[in-house]
């Protein structure tokens, strides 16, 4: 106790948590990054109420006109307002980003334990890993996609797969480390059935980096979902989303170029915001982190 | 040396057979029949027949296996569904427009990220490594093809620069090459050239901390001689990692920036196949480009080897 300042030792115990986060938020990365998700997230959740029309409707009467009061943004090819598409096109992006986020930590985190924790597991699984690794990333996707008719589902599953393998390696690593600290072997020497272990001992430990890999995972899906829809083999048409946006524009991009950049603009920003709250996490939650990655 | 030489090289093994697994898998195990995926929905009954005969889908799965293993390793990647061509010599038509802008990518993003991340980590901190960074972040969130569109609007369509779209081999001169690649090898190289810069200077970063930087101080060698000779080099280890990984972002980048200059490389080919489901071809670029990728990671690592004698050992 004699180390302790008198002032904080009469103060009540803070919870890390808690601490966590006011450090976190003191962070500009953070700060800067995390408002503009929350502007698109709130743009994405409140779209109906933005002033929008149905993103969906085809007027053939207003095909191509420019920026005005009545559409802000201006029309597209088929007369559909660009504003609200573009509005809409949120909601697409966050729910292919969050869902590839987490369903690829869920997996990840599973197989990750496994192979980290027993021995015999690792060889196989991690060779397994390695080469889904060698085989680049947005080719694995376009190809899983081509696969199937293009729906929300097939996308997902199509982005998700190829990132599995990145939140094996850093779970696998944290756990190898984890393993042989004294309140691990504390734990098995008072007989801890080994799934309790995992889940209460070691898993905590993984929360700090997938919360940071997990960011880059969301931001990475929405450019790789994006670069699909471009090419035409992602998101259903009908579905407004970005990348389907700058498809459908970019024929006609001489002419109207607002078609291509509009989406474009809303597109980077996102991604941008994820990234800027991804790398300040990664400062203030753990600097370590940072060179696992 | 040679024993790490060996054991590296033997490593690659596993790895390309779990590359060729799914590859072979990817068709095999997707939903419904890959006859029926191939030729679509309106195909006649003799077509679905032709197809399975062709890719040999009537054999047990282990057999195809090994049959498709067999005739790859001979460098027989199949025959293109769509044109009745040989992968092989599909792929090798537009080997030239693909090979041509990773060079000049490469080349242009690794000159420009070295110096830069080298500075900026030597003068952590300052006014240019701050806009560096700034920078980077904004260059990893920016996608490829708006960049690219931005690069056309600007460079080609406003003041009329640079060609908007195409490309000119450099047999046909090397002025009229370098017009048509500049503005493909910048979009393309943004990302990369942003990844290596970041490493470059974190890596450079570290290395000034070290006691050999003060102990090279100490005895009064220049600053430049400092940062180039004991930091920098001291620092290429993680840069070079970082130049292979990277790699994968090259390959990716190639099928987008392929269909927004129009130029017809392997990535157009790849794009055009996922559209018209030509699966052979699709197989044979993603085994092509994967085994590059495996390959030049090869060659790093062997490369450090012979930079630097602690990773032999």
């Amino acid at each position: 106790m004699t180390l302790l300042s008198p002032q904080l030792a009469g103060d009540e115990p803070r919870s890390p948590i808690f601490d966590l986060i006011s450090q976190a938020v003191r962070n500009p990365s953070v700060m800067i990054g995390g408002s503009i998700v929350a502007a698109i997230v709130i743009m994405a959740l409140a779209a109906p109420l933005l002033g929008t029309v149905d993103p969906v409707r085809i007027d053939p009467g207003m095909r191509l006109k420019l920026p005005s009061d009545l559409a802000w943004f201006g029309t597209d090819l088929f007369g559909r307002d660009v504003y609200s598409r573009v509005v809409y096109g949120a909601r697409s992006s966050l729910i292919v980003g969050l869902t590839v986020a987490v369903t690829a930590i869920t997996f990840g985190v599973l197989i990750g334990l496994v192979a980290g924790y027993f021995r015999s597991m690792d060889i196989v699984v991690m060779r397994v890993m390695d080469g889904l690794m060698a085989i680049p990333t947005f080719l694995l996707a376009i190809a899983l996609v081509s696969l199937t008719r293009a729906s929300v589902g097939t996308v997902i599953v199509a982005l998700t797969i190829p990132e599995i393998p990145r939140v094996v390696r850093l779970v696998r690593s944290v756990v190898l480390t984890v393993r042989e600290e004294p309140y691990v072997e504390a734990a098995i020497s008072i007989g801890t059935p080994t799934p309790l272990i995992l889940v209460r001992h070691i898993m905590p430990s993984t929360i700090a980096p997938l919360l940071v890999l997990g960011s880059y995972i969301c931001a990475s899906a929405i450019l790789v979902e994006a670069a699909l829809s471009f090419l035409g083999t992602g998101l259903p048409p009908e579905i407004p989303s970005w990348g389907n946006m700058i498809s459908e524009g970019r024929t006609f991009f001489q002419v109207a170029p607002r078609l291509v950049f509009l989406p474009s603009l809303f597109l980077a920003l996102t991604v941008l915001g994820i990234n800027l709250l991804g790398d300040g996490l990664r400062d203030t939650l753990d600097p370590r982190i940072a060179k696992r990655m | 040396m040679l024993a790490f030489v060996a054991k590296r090289t033997l490593a690659v093994i596993p790895v390309m057979v779990v590359v060729s697994v799914v590859v072979f898998l990817l068709l095999r195990l997707s939903p419904g029949d890959p006859a029926l995926v191939i030729a679509g929905d309106n195909a006649d009954a003799e077509a679905l027949q032709r197809i399975r005969t062709a890719l040999g889908l009537d054999q047990p799965l282990a057999t195809q296996f090994i049959i498709w293993m067999g005739n790859t390793l001979s460098g027989d990647l199949g025959t293109s569904i769509f044109t009745n061509l040989p992968v092989t010599e599909l792929i090798l038509q537009r080997v030239e427009p693909t090979l041509s802008l990773a060079l000049t990518t490469m080349l242009f993003a690794i000159s420009v990220a070295v110096p830069l991340g080298t500075v900026a980590g030597a003068t952590a901190g300052s006014w240019l490594d701050r806009t560096l960074m700034a920078v980077s972040v904004v260059g990893f969130s920016v996608p490829a093809f708006v960049l690219g569109y931005c690069m056309i609007y600007l460079f080609s369509l406003k003041f009329g620069w640079l060609p908007v779209q195409g490309f000119t081999s450099i047999s046909e001169g090397v002025l009229p090459f370098l017009r048509s690649i500049a503005l493909p090898t910048v979009t393309l190289g943004l990302a990369y050239m942003v990844l290596i810069a970041r490493i470059t200077r974190a890596s450079v970063l570290e290395m000034m901390g070290e006691d050999f930087i003060r102990t090279a101080r100490a005895k009064g060698v220049a600053e430049r001689l400092v940062i180039t000779h004991h930091a920098l080099r001291n620092a290429a280890i993680p840069i070079l990692t970082v130049i292979g990984i990277g790699v994968a972002l090259l390959i990716s980048g190639v099928v987008v920036i392929e269909t927004v200059f129009n130029i017809p490389g392997i990535g157009r080919l790849v794009v055009d196949a996922i559209l018209k489901r030509d699966y052979p071809v699709i197989q044979g670029v993603i085994l092509l480009f994967s085994a590059v990728y495996v390959l030049i990671n090869l060659a790093i690592d062997i490369g450090y080897a012979l930079l630097d004698p602690r990773v032999r050992y």
